[in-house]
């Protein structure tokens, strides 16, 4: 089985993200950089499948800056067999990003494709639904639990909708994105880490797929949230109440 | 997931050293630390956690094949400040296994001991300990009692270890004794369950709580001549290994450093008397700028000693250096990390105080900070004064 995983690179969630003066982006020096933890859990899932299916192979792919090689080791420090890195310039909109995919899933040819259910640096949660859409192929989102059938020609997804659990069986090949509980990650090892420096990855210069990849929006300003503002502090539970009545108006 | 990096050392490492330092970051933060204080207070090591560190590959993680992860000692390095930002314990535990124990098979052993024991050590399912010091003999072990003698196609074994980390859980223990009648030192892999072979755990500790030290007894251990290793005679074997694991120690110490002042620099900001922060005082501003660096002065000698190693051109005595340095400043780096929390430095609410117990230990072993002094100053001035 061929499972084709995505890999974002994104500041890591922990970083302190500054937004730069003149409003145009955030400030990208002296900030970490991870594999995007949606991605990371499409990385594990897509390991799990190779690990139970004999003879699967696990390809990486991502979009964006040369830099995000290193997104694309680590995936392959984790257990994957190859990477495959299209250059762009990052920020690419979700359409583009999934008019690529579906360039690289057309030679590819994978059997599953996993992705994250969204990235956590644009949050736009689109790129996944748009490949399939574009492909003609089944999708299943936000899934909490994956499962194939013996023969591997069909996918059973769980998804968690508010307020339960919804099932949804469909025919290979297709596309899952995944959500927090579908797996916990395992961590690279450092043999991995050592056999991934061996292992192909492939670029390709985004041009060379001749997509249309022009913006559709233009990006007006980005500001960060206003600061807190220190707290008060009250004398007595009758003076919370009064305020939560006068000040607050939430009582 | 921050750590100190004042001179941006960061730009010196390559993609892989950083990826290796951060996955390991990672397992610390959130298999060991929940653990530590309680493993500490307890007075036990965190044994679960062997099979994930193998799973993880950093055992031997710097030798090559036999199913080690083959990386250079940079990378090594970091795994081991990473271990020991958790807990000093827990590097002690992988520095015996892969720096001592597997290190002394690897480079002393005949192929068949490296074949039987590499491959499960590196995984961490069977676990070595390493027998040098004895009760009456630590900085001069060249004085050990511990015997060997011929007897047909046997070697048996006499003598007490003591102070030995991983010993009562050891599958092998590398025991060194002289041999009778020609007293050369020589190293023997002697198996758990070897008639004549104890270990009984050492309790009471102040430092290093989190780490198994035990005393290992040898009442005429009968071993084939197959368990002694062929590649090595004389205080050269044991020193060899202690270089390996020293040079663990040189970035471990970093790490309980970093970790000390971390703590320290956000409780300073923190914590208000007087109207203000207390890092608003010169004197708090003194102690963490000591603190910083002594940090980065500590990295950037690692750091070249790393490189240096790789190139195969260390020297024993610039190791002795750098554990010296490091050991000792990180020791005074959490005295005063302990100082500036106050009450709260001697609570295992921080994990101050428990870093400045363990680098008591640190600064001892492995050669305690005043034999690496005499080290170095005999190999400057051509006089020894260790005698
Ligand atoms: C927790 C822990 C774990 C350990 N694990 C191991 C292990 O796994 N395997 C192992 O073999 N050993 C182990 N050790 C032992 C350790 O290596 C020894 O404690 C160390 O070598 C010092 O020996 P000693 O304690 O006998 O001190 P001593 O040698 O008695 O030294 C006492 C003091 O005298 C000083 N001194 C000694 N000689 C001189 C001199 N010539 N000039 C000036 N000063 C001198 C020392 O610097 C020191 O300050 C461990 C120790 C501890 C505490």
């Amino acid at each position: 089985m061929k499972i084709l995983a995505t890999v974002k690179r994104v500041p890591d969630p922990e970083t302190s993200i500054k937004v730069k003066p003149d409003g145009s982006g955030i400030v990208a020096d002296n900030i970490k950089w991870v594999v995007n933890p949606f991605d990371e859990i499409a990385v594990e899932e897509s390991l799990r499948i190779k690990e139970k299916v004999a003879g699967s192979e696990v390809v990486l792919v991502s979009v964006g800056a040369k830099v995000a090689q290193e997104q694309l080791r680590t995936g392959l420090a984790m257990g994957a067999d190859r990477a495959i890195l299209v250059v762009a310039e990052d920020g690419l909109e979700p359409l583009a990003v999934a008019r690529v995919l579906v360039k690289v899933i057309e030679s590819e040819q994978p059997d599953l494709v996993v992705m994250g259910k969204q990235s956590i640096d644009d949050d736009s949660n689109a790129v996944g639904q748009m490949a399939a859409e574009l492909l003609g192929w089944p999708q299943a989102t936000f899934a909490s639990k994956l499962e194939l059938a013996g023969d591997q020609k069909t996918a059973t997804v769980t998804r968690e909708v508010d307020g339960g659990l919804e099932t949804l069986s469909f025919p290979l090949p297709g596309i899952v994105t995944t959500d927090l509980r579908l797996n916990e990650p395992r961590y690279a090892s450092l043999p991995g880490i050592m056999k991934a420096r061996k292992k192909e990855l492939k670029e390709i210069e985004v041009g060379a797929l001749g997509v249309d990849v022009a913006p559709k929006a233009r990006l007006v300003k980005m500001e960060p949230p206003p600061k807190r503002q220190a707290g008060k502090k009250v004398a007595s539970v009758e003076e919370l109440v009064h305020l939560l009545h006068t000040e607050a108006k939430v009582i | 997931m921050s750590a100190p990096d004042y001179y941006d050392l960061e730009a010196l490492l390559t993609a892989e050293e950083r990826l290796t330092r951060d996955t390991v970051r990672a397992f610390v933060e959130q298999e060991c630390l929940p653990l530590i204080e309680g493993c500490f207070s307890r007075e036990e090591f965190p044994r679960q956690l062997i099979p994930r560190l193998g799973e993880l590959g950093v055992f031997g993680a710097n030798l090559k094949g036999y199913g080690c992860a083959g990386m250079n000692n940079v990378a090594y390095g970091l795994v081991m400040q990473e271990l020991e930002r958790g807990d000093s314990g827990l590097r002690s535990m992988a520095s015996v296994q892969g720096g001592l124990a597997m290190y002394a098979i690897y480079a002393y052993g005949a192929e068949e001991q490296k074949r039987r024991w590499l491959p499960p050590m590196a995984r961490g399912e069977a676990i070595g300990c390493f027998g040098l010091t004895e009760p009456d003999h630590g900085s001069d072990p060249g004085g050990m009692e511990a015997r060997a003698r011929q007897v047909g196609d046997e070697w048996v074994l006499s003598g007490v270890k003591r102070w030995i980390t991983n010993g009562s859980i050891a599958d092998v223990a590398i025991v060194w004794a002289k041999t009778t009648p020609d007293d050369e030192i020589r190293g023997f892999l002697v198996e758990r369950g070897t008639p004549g072979y104890g270990a009984h755990d050492l309790k009471g500790k102040f430092s290093l709580r989190a780490s198994i030290t035990s005393e290992l007894v040898l009442e005429d251990v009968r071993l084939p001549a197959s368990a002694i290793l062929p590649g090595v005679a004389g205080l050269k074997g044991p020193f060899g290994c202690l270089n390996q694991a020293r040079y663990g120690i040189v970035w471990g110490a970093i790490g309980a450093a970093m970790a000390c002042y971390e703590t320290a620099l956000d409780y300073a900001l923190n914590r208000v008397q007087f109207d203000r922060p207390i890092a608003g005082f010169q004197l708090v501003q003194q102690k963490l700028v000591d603190m910083i660096t002594e940090i980065t002065k500590a990295q950037l000698l690692a750091h070249r000693l790393g490189i240096l190693k790789d190139e195969g051109r260390v020297r024993a005595q610039q190791v002795s250096l750098a554990k010296r340095n490091n050991v000792g400043q990180a020791l005074h780096t959490a005295r005063l990390a302990r100082d500036i929390l106050g009450a709260n430095g001697i609570v295992n609410a921080y994990p101050v105080i428990r870093h400045m117990l363990n680098l008591e230990t640190v600064n001892t072993y492995e050669g305690t900070y005043d034999m690496h002094t005499l080290i170095v100053g005999r190999d400057l001035t051509g006089l020894d004064a260790v005698r």
